[in-house]
């Protein structure tokens, strides 16, 4: 195929890596930023406005000081690594650690403003129906902030495709472990490989349009589906 | 009985109501906007907790003291001033959310619900896709489906139409006729309370100012309810006779017979009867030669002298003066011409009787105007 030429096997793991890595983080990130973002929704106090601002901070921060941290967090030394009895720096794991940090605001958000927009009327109308409060986030909150979910899902993607600068600090670039595709891009240019980083490059670029684009008119579509 | 009492604060004042009221029929909570109304129903409900607060519901305590049962597991059903029908939901999906959590064997079915209030045709629709009236209908059926031992509406005509509220008030009618489930219903509308309650809730600025039949509350001069630009009387009556050829009915009242417009249905049919104080006029004799049909005997219980020199008499029907209250609003020279006083036997001519509920909602709704006559 004319892929096969355009891609040597490399290449090929630095895709499969990074897709894969997107892909887990993806997943705990809706995990764990839905219940996060109910609660930021749903609470009053000085609390929620504490948590927002920690989730909101890999925003702000440059990825080398959230990299620099985390990569002490997880390094030999730390509580974490005694309590887990093995060091996250520099495996799979603890990108997918890292990933989760860094992308969580642009996950939580959109999932936040969905469950605020609903209001707290379909909670209470389920309450009167005799749902308890996990039943009615279940069946009435999670599908009413769908799009909302969608949207935080294919942005915490994107976010962790692109990253760069908190994967090379806590992962480095070991092929086939941590080697994601903006390190091996990178290496490409350091070393002068053009071509190479010209289809990696382009590819993504490509890739990034097609998701921006598919998720507005998915969004629109859902929103219009629930007029 | 439903025995409820509250404590709080609200807004700019202290909310402290209680009130015990009977465990049956429609019982209004009927007040200016922002006296409390929703607040209450709320804390019935559950949504809120007002603490200190005490409910007992038909021999359930669902507040007390510590005890606070959360809403999910109090046997209610709620119709908000909204519909708020789900709208990730088709109409049959919204029908059932609360039949299949029921926590006791159905009591009312799918069927008698889409009976009674005509939500058939809805079924496939999206939630999004019906009237004001219609989701408000859908909302009502949502409620009964979940079994409720009290059901609780929230002002759930206020945010319609008028056209959408004369399509729903017979269908809400209807269900107190064929429902055994005592209702509280929140209104700010006299019109809505008067062709629908039976015992009224009178609140003002955070306080309960008094509770009672609605008909005695309609007619107590101490209260705000007589003072309205258009005090009227409901009577509850039963049909005895029917006369189709000139198309009218006897309705018997307590002290007294009724002659009103319409076919009402068969004898035994319960009906009620609105009866504005301006329709009514006195005299000491049964007229001879009238076009009305109603003179009936009534006692002269007391008068008051409105601002613009009118009189609101306070009446009882029958002969003794032991029957249903009755409301005449007649000139201050009129009630001085004729000398009238309290404790007087007079006659009360009816000019209009015009029923407060219309008919079963299966036919046309029928025009209240055109159940006036003389």
């Amino acid at each position: 195929m004319a892929e096969g030429a355009l891609l040597d096997a490399a290449m090929i793991e630095t895709i499969m890596l990074t897709l894969k890595l997107a892909t887990v983080t993806t997943v705990v990130l809706l995990l764990v930023g839905t219940p996060l973002a109910w609660w930021l929704a749903r609470s009053r106090g000085l609390w929620k406005d504490v948590v927002a601002t920690v989730v909101a901070l890999p925003i702000v921060l440059p990825p080398t000081v959230l990299g620099f941290y985390l990569l002490i967090a997880m390094g030999p030394d730390s509580p974490l690594t005694a309590l887990l009895g093995r060091k996250l720096s520099f495996t799979f794991e603890g990108l997918v650690v890292g990933s989760v940090v860094y992308s969580l605001p642009f996950v939580v958000n959109p999932i936040r403003n969905a469950f605020e927009a609903m209001g707290p009327r379909p909670m209470e109308v389920a309450a009167t129906l005799r749902a308890s409060p996990l039943d009615a986030f279940f069946t009435v909150a999670l599908p009413l902030a769908l799009p909302g979910l969608f949207t935080g899902a294919i942005l915490g993607f994107a976010h962790t495709v692109g990253e760069f600068g908190v994967v090379l600090m806590i992962g480095g670039g070991i092929p086939g472990v941590t080697k994601v595709l903006s390190v091996t891009i990178f290496d490409y240019v350091e070393t002068l490989q053009w071509a190479k980083a010209h289809i990696l490059a382009g590819g993504m670029l490509a890739m990034s349009f097609v998701v921006i684009l598919a998720m507005m008119l998915a969004e629109r579509r859902l929103k219009k589906a629930r007029r | 009985m439903i025995e409820a009492s509250f404590r709080g604060r609200l807004g700019s004042f202290d909310l402290d109501v209680g009130f015990a009221v009977p465990g049956r029929g429609i019982t209004a909570l009927f007040g200016p906007s922002g006296c409390g109304k929703t607040t209450v129903l709320r804390a019935v409900a559950g949504l809120m907790r007002l603490p200190g607060g005490q409910l007992c519901v038909n021999g359930a305590q669902w507040q007390a003291g510590r005890r606070f049962v959360p809403p999910h597991r109090r046997a209610i059903g709620y119709v908000f001033q909204e519909a708020s029908l789900f709208p990730h939901l088709s109409v049959e999906a919204n029908l059932r959310f609360g039949l299949r959590r029921a926590r006791c064997a159905p009591r009312i079915g799918m069927d008698d619900v889409v009976a009674l209030l005509g939500i058939a045709p809805l079924f496939d629709r999206p939630a999004e896709m019906l009237s004001g009236g219609e989701r408000q209908r859908v909302a009502i059926g949502r409620a009964l489906l979940s079994q409720p031992d009290l059901l609780l509406m929230d002002e759930p005509l206020s945010a319609l139409d008028r056209f959408s509220k004369d399509d729903i008030l017979p269908y809400l009618e209807r269900l107190h006729a064929a429902l055994s489930i005592p209702v509280l219903y929140v209104s700010h509308d006299i019109a809505e309370v008067e062709r629908l309650a039976d015992t009224l809730v009178l609140m003002q600025a955070g306080r309960v100012r008094a509770a009672g039949p609605i008909a005695d509350l309609l007619a107590d001069p101490a209260l705000p309810l007589i003072h309205l630009p258009e005090p009227a009387a409901v009577i509850d009556g039963k049909v005895i006779a029917s006369d189709p050829q000139y198309g009218l009915c006897d309705v018997n009242v307590p002290g007294g017979v009724v002659v009103v417009p319409g076919d009402l249905g068969p004898p035994g049919t319960r009906c009620r009867l609105r009866i504005p104080a301006s329709d009514v006029s006195l005299g000491r004799h049964v007229p001879l030669d009238t076009t009305i049909l109603n003179a009936l005997p009534a006692r002269i219980e007391g008068a008051e002298t409105t601002r613009d020199h009118q009189m609101t008499v306070r009446l009882r029907l029958g002969a003794d003066g032991e029957g249903a209250a009755l409301l005449a609003r007649v000139s201050r020279k009129s009630w001085d011409r004729l000398g009238l006083h309290q404790g007087e036997q007079v006659v009360a001519r009816l000019k209009a009787v015009a029923l407060a509920e219309s008919g079963p909602p299966s036919g046309p709704v029928p025009d209240p105007a055109e159940n006036r006559r003389g």
